[in-house]
């Protein structure tokens, strides 16, 4: 009876899970794999075959976008990690136990707003007409209003403030369940601070600084609203070829091609990164203490 | 010349003063502990000595040199800390190493210190063992041997056995003094519990409130307390609180808050007419009457048999209980037997009464 009960409620819980994963995520994606491989020979007639693959290779701005999209999102990953880990290293070890508490919320505020008017907040200070410009001629700094939006900064300015909450989120919870005598103990061995911070911090953080990495990574590379809003036509990024492929062109086969693309490249891309850091997914995820 | 010596130190947090005037001299070579309830200064103390606090006054000395402006990586002595704080993403041979590395050791010569570091600690093999895979033991020895291996002058522990089960604690006990003959270093040890304190030091600096109350061999503590602190604090007591009626030269005569009267030997300055407690030590009564002045009579309320450490209870008329030692007995004591402890005049301790 008791282990029927138990079985129930797992099967109960499992379900929605289960529905989701598979409805939302691997069915779409098998789909999507499968519209992959259909090559389009004449209306309404396919076959089978690696063709749309080889068209993607075959045509260098596609390419190019695939690894500008990637170099970038790589820039952004490695400038969130460094403009997030003092702030995590300030919230969990130097800031006093109440003050924490509020500024760990101060970093998730900005979740409560869409990406959308985040965006535009950003047109909003940057435009030729906008506050930033306005001042700068006010103060006569410059003589002219200047645009700075629709360039590869701004993009990557706009990308790093949109993902570096869940940069800071995980180092926080990281670097919190370290213990302060594991510094203490560093110094008081003869470390200095630079050699404190390389050997005990870092690898102590290090669960904590992939799994930001890898969240942050994935997040700018597949984010469509920032790249187009504030880098305009000339952004380049993959996911507005998708778009155009989808919805401009009408080309599901290409889209669904370079969807496919888009996630073996990134993952392969994180792969590269767990082994060049000598960690694994599931170190990241769990800690084993 | 002391190995380590603190002189006048202060440490104020805010209005708190939590280490007050604090001096001592630790000679080279020995085993000094520093024994206190939580919350007396202690920890302070120690992480004053070891530099990551800095005192409102007073000067540390390490081998006669005053280090107060050498920061806590450049001075040569090294902590046990309470939890350990072996580094976990390090195994056992990176921890040991961890202190040459900073110091700047010949590559070559780091493995050969390490494996002869951890053979002095009776571990000698563990260096690729990952930290997670020792016992609390091994850890203990461990975290010792990174300290040694780089030959500090002071080897600081802060309460290290707190986290260890009894019986490992007990047998830890022997093993730290072994090993602090082993390497011939000067430890400070602080702990909490008396019997730590008493069984492995050559010398014990009694703490209350962020003062010093005595500093002497564990058996000039015992037997000469200088305070009623100490003597309730060191070692096991029977505390009976009440009033001075009497002086006469060193024996006072004492009327108890729970009525009768004993005499006792008078150790501080408190005057007739003062509050003040009797200590008596539990091996210092036997079970007889004596002189009336130094009888207590009671029922026996419970018997503890602990080997050669055992205990008889004996409840009072007035509820309280005192512990005697249970010496060889012709015939066996039952419990609710009406008996009476008698003691020595100058066995029976009588100090201020402590704040509550």
């Amino acid at each position: 009876m008791g282990r029927d009960a138990g079985r129930l409620s797992l099967i109960l819980l499992f379900t929605p899970f289960a529905l989701w994963i598979g409805l939302l995520i691997v069915l779409p994606q098998l789909g999507i794999g499968y519209v992959s491989l259909r090559e389009k020979v004449g209306v309404n007639q396919y076959e089978f075959g690696f063709g749309n693959y080889a068209d993607f290779f075959g045509e260098p701005i596609y390419r190019n976008t695939l690894l500008r999209t990637a170099w970038m999102s790589i820039l952004v990953t490695i400038l969130a990690l460094i403009i997030g880990f003092p702030i995590a290293y300030y919230i969990a070890k130097l800031a006093r136990a109440r003050i924490r508490a509020a500024l760990f919320l101060m970093c998730l505020i900005p979740l409560w707003v869409s990406d959308l008017v985040r965006a535009y907040g950003w047109i909003v200070l940057l435009r030729e007409t906008g506050v930033v410009s306005t001042v700068l001629v006010g103060a006569g700094l410059i003589t002219e209003p200047v645009e700075m939006l629709y360039n590869d900064v701004t993009v990557v300015i706009g990308l790093v403030y949109t993902v570096i909450l869940f940069m800071i989120v995980p180092l926080v919870s990281t670097l919190q369940g370290m213990d302060d005598a594991l510094l203490e103990a560093g110094y008081n061995l003869g470390g200095s601070r630079f050699t404190v911070f390389r050997r005990i911090v870092v690898p102590y953080a290090m669960p904590g600084i992939v799994a930001g990495c890898i969240i942050t990574f994935m997040l700018a590379a597949g984010s469509y609203l920032t790249p187009i809003l504030l880098g305009g036509k000339n952004s380049s990024w993959f996911t507005e070829q998708i778009y155009n492929q989808f919805i401009t062109r009408y080309n599901w086969e290409a889209g669904a091609t370079f969807g496919v693309l888009l996630l073996v490249f990134t993952s392969l891309v994180v792969w590269v990164g767990l082994r060049l850091t000598g960690q694994s997914l599931v170190t990241t995820v769990a800690r084993k203490d | 010349m002391y190995d380590l010596s603190c002189a006048g130190v202060t440490k104020k947090f805010g209005p708190f003063t939590a280490v007050s005037d604090v001096s001592l001299n630790i000679p080279s070579g020995s085993f000094f502990s520093i024994l206190g309830p939580s919350g007396c200064g202690k920890t302070t103390l120690m992480r004053m000595i070891a530099g990551f606090e800095t005192p409102s006054s007073g000067d540390i000395r390490i081998k006669g040199e005053s280090v107060l402006s050498i920061p806590p990586n450049r001075r040569n002595v090294k902590m046990v800390f309470q939890n350990l704080a072996l580094f976990p993403m390090m195994s056992v041979g990176e921890n040991i190493a961890y202190g040459l590395r900073c110091r700047g050791d010949v590559r070559s010569e780091i493995a050969g210190k390490v494996a002869r570091v951890l053979d002095r600690v009776s571990m000698p093999g563990v260096e690729d063992k990952q930290i997670d895979q020792l016992s609390g033991g091994q850890k203990q020895r461990i975290a010792i041997a990174r300290c040694m291996v780089l030959e500090p002058d002071v080897l600081l522990l802060d309460e290290p056995l707190g986290a260890l089960d009894l019986k490992l604690r007990e047998h830890m006990k022997i093993e730290l003094k072994q090993l602090q003959h082993r390497f011939a270093t000067t430890f400070l040890y602080i702990t909490h519990d008396q019997s730590e304190a008493l069984v492995m030091s050559d010398q014990v600096a009694v703490m209350n409130a962020g003062r010093f109350e005595q500093i002497g061999t564990p058996k000039e503590l015992y037997r000469g307390p200088v305070s009623g602190f100490v003597a309730g604090f060191v070692g096991d007591a029977t505390c009976l609180p009440g009033t001075i009626t009497d002086i006469r030269g060193q024996q006072a005569r004492v009327a108890l808050d729970s009525g009768g009267q004993v005499i006792g030997c008078l150790c501080d300055e408190s005057g007739t007419g003062d509050a003040v407690e009797v200590f008596l030590r539990p091996e210092a009564m036997q079970i007889c009457s004596g002189n009336d002045d130094t009888t207590l009579r009671g029922r026996v309320d419970s018997l503890l048999f602990n080997g050669a450490n055992s205990r008889v209870l004996m409840r009072m008329g007035s509820g309280q209980i005192i512990e005697v030692a249970e010496t060889a007995q012709a015939d066996p004591l039952t419990e609710g037997a009406q008996i009476a402890v008698s003691w020595r005049p100058e066995q029976a301790r009588i100090f201020a009464r402590r704040a509550e």
